[in-house]
C-alpha cells in the first residue's frame, strides 16, 4: 500500500501544480479502490451492492471540489479516505440505516478484488436536468457528449473562461443535489 | 452518466482551483471585522475613559480574554475544515480563555471590594451586555460560515460552533471597548453566556451549511 499511497500523493502535488493529466490518471487510479470500499461498507449495512456506482460518484465529487482542504505536505490517502468514509456514512443514513463505517472498508481493499466494471448509475443523470440551463449544457456537453472546453465554447457561443466557470458551478450545484436529497 | 466520463469532466475543471480555507476566512475577518468595528462606533460608542481604563488591569484582561477565545477558534476551524481531522488535544487551546478569566476571578478575590458580589455580577450594563456582544458577532458569523463552506469538516455542528466561538471572541473584543464593567466577576457571567448562545448558534447552522 506504501507505493500506491505515494503515488497517490505525487500525482495530486503534480494536479494542484495545474497537470491535468496527472489529475486524471489519479482519478482513475483511486476509483476502483473506492469502489471497493463502498459495496464492501454496503454489504456491511446488509444493503444491495447495485448503489455502490453511485456512492463512488459522489465520493469523486467531493474530493474534486474539497481537494483544497488536502494539505500538500500531508499523505493523500487518509484525506481521500475521510471523505469516502463521510460520504458513505451519508448514503446509508439516506437510506435509513444508522451504521458505524469502518475506515478500514476503503483502506484495506487489496488490489486483486477490485472489481472493474462499472454499473450504471441513475442520480447524477437526473439530477442535470434540474441545473440552471447554462450549467446543464456545458456539463452535457462534456461529460455526456464528451466534449472539450474549446468545442463546447464554441458550440454553444460562449468564450472558454465562462465555460469554464459554468462547469465548475455546475460540479458544485450537481453536488448541492446529492446532498440535499 | 459513467464514471469514466465524470472523472474526464473532473479533469476538465482541474483549473479551477480555490482558495485554502485558511485564505477565504482571512478574507472573510478583512471585510466583517471593519464592519463591526463601524457598527460599534455608530451605535454603543467606547467609554468616555478609554484612555484612563487601559491603566486598570482588570479593564485589559477583558481583552485578553476574549482574544485568548477568538484566536485559538480560528486556528482550530481552520483545522477542523480537513475531512480527516478531529478536535483532539486541540480542544486544550479552548481552555486557554476560562484559565486567564479563572486566574482574574482569584487575583479579584484576594483584593479588597467595594461592592459586593453580586453587584458586581450585574454591574451597570448586564442587560445590555449579553445582548450586544452576541448582535456584533453575528456578521462575524456569517462570514466565517461562508469562508468555512469551502471546507469539508466531518463533524458539521462542531465546526459551526468552533466558528461560533470565534466570532463571540471576536465581537466581545470590540464590545469590550464600550462596556464600563470590568469586574471579572462580570466577563464570566456575561461574557460567557454570549459566547455560549453564538456557539450554539453557530453548532445549528453549522450542522445546516457545513455538510458537504
Amino acid at each position: 500500500m506504501r507505493g500506491r499511497d505515494d503515488e497517490w500523493t505525487d500525482l495530486m502535488r503534480s494536479a494542484n501544480a495545474g497537470d491535468s493529466v496527472a489529475y486524471h490518471r489519479l482519478l482513475k487510479s483511486v476509483t476502483p479502490v473506492l469502489r471497493a470500499g463502498a459495496r464492501q461498507g454496503l454489504s456491511r449495512a446488509g444493503q444491495p451492492p447495485d448503489q455502490a456506482e453511485d456512492i463512488v460518484q459522489d465520493i469523486l465529487l467531493a474530493v474534486h471540489l474539497k481537494r483544497q482542504t488536502w494539505d500538500a505536505n500531508a499523505p493523500f490517502a487518509p484525506w481521500l479516505f475521510a471523505i469516502a468514509r463521510n460520504k458513505l456514512i451519508d448514503a446509508l443514513r439516506r437510506r435509513g440505516r444508522r451504521v458505524f463505517v469502518n475506515i478500514d472498508d476503503f483502506a484495506e481493499t487489496i488490489p486483486s478484488e477490485l472489481p472493474a466494471e462499472t454499473l450504471p448509475t441513475v442520480e447524477i443523470s437526473n439530477y442535470l436536468a434540474d441545473l440552471p440551463p447554462r450549467q446543464r449544457d456545458v456539463l452535457r456537453s462534456i461529460a455526456v457528449e464528451s466534449a472539450s472546453i474549446k468545442t463546447t465554447a464554441s458550440k454553444l457561443s460562449m468564450t472558454e473562461g465562462a465555460v469554464r466557470v459554468a462547469l465548475h458551478r455546475g460540479l458544485a450545484s450537481l453536488a448541492a443535489k446529492l446532498r440535499k436529497d | 452518466m459513467d464514471t469514466d466520463r465524470l472523472i474526464q469532466t473532473l479533469a476538465a475543471d482541474n483549473d479551477q482551483r480555490p482558495r485554502p480555507v485558511s485564505t477565504q476566512l482571512a478574507m472573510a475577518l478583512l471585510v466583517t471585522l471593519p464592519v463591526v468595528a463601524a457598527m460599534l462606533l455608530v451605535t454603543l460608542g467606547i467609554r468616555p475613559d478609554f484612555m484612563s481604563a487601559m491603566r486598570n488591569p482588570f479593564f485589559d484582561t477583558k481583552f485578553l480574554v476574549t482574544l485568548a477565545l477568538a484566536i485559538p477558534a480560528i486556528v482550530i476551524s481552520v483545522h477542523l475544515s480537513k475531512p480527516e481531522a478531529s478536535l483532539g488535544r486541540w480542544i486544550w487551546l479552548l481552555l486557554l480563555s476560562p484559565f486567564i478569566l479563572i486566574v482574574a476571578l482569584i487575583v479579584e478575590m484576594a483584593m479588597p471590594q467595594r461592592t459586593s458580589m453580586m453587584m458586581r455580577i450585574i454591574g451597570r450594563n448586564s442587560s445590555l451586555c449579553s445582548a450586544a456582544i452576541t448582535l456584533l458577532s453575528l456578521p462575524i458569523l456569517g462570514g466565517a460560515m461562508i469562508a468555512l463552506r469551502h471546507g469539508a469538516p466531518s463533524r458539521p455542528a462542531v465546526a459551526g460552533a468552533l466558528a461560533g466561538l470565534m466570532s463571540a471572541g471576536l465581537g466581545a473584543t470590540f464590545y469590550a471597548a464600550h462596556c464600563t464593567d470590568d469586574s471579572p466577576l462580570f466577563v464570566a457571567t456575561w461574557y460567557t453566556l454570549a459566547a455560549l448562545v453564538v456557539a450554539g448558534l453557530g453548532a445549528a447552522i453549522g450542522s445546516k451549511v457545513l455538510r458537504y
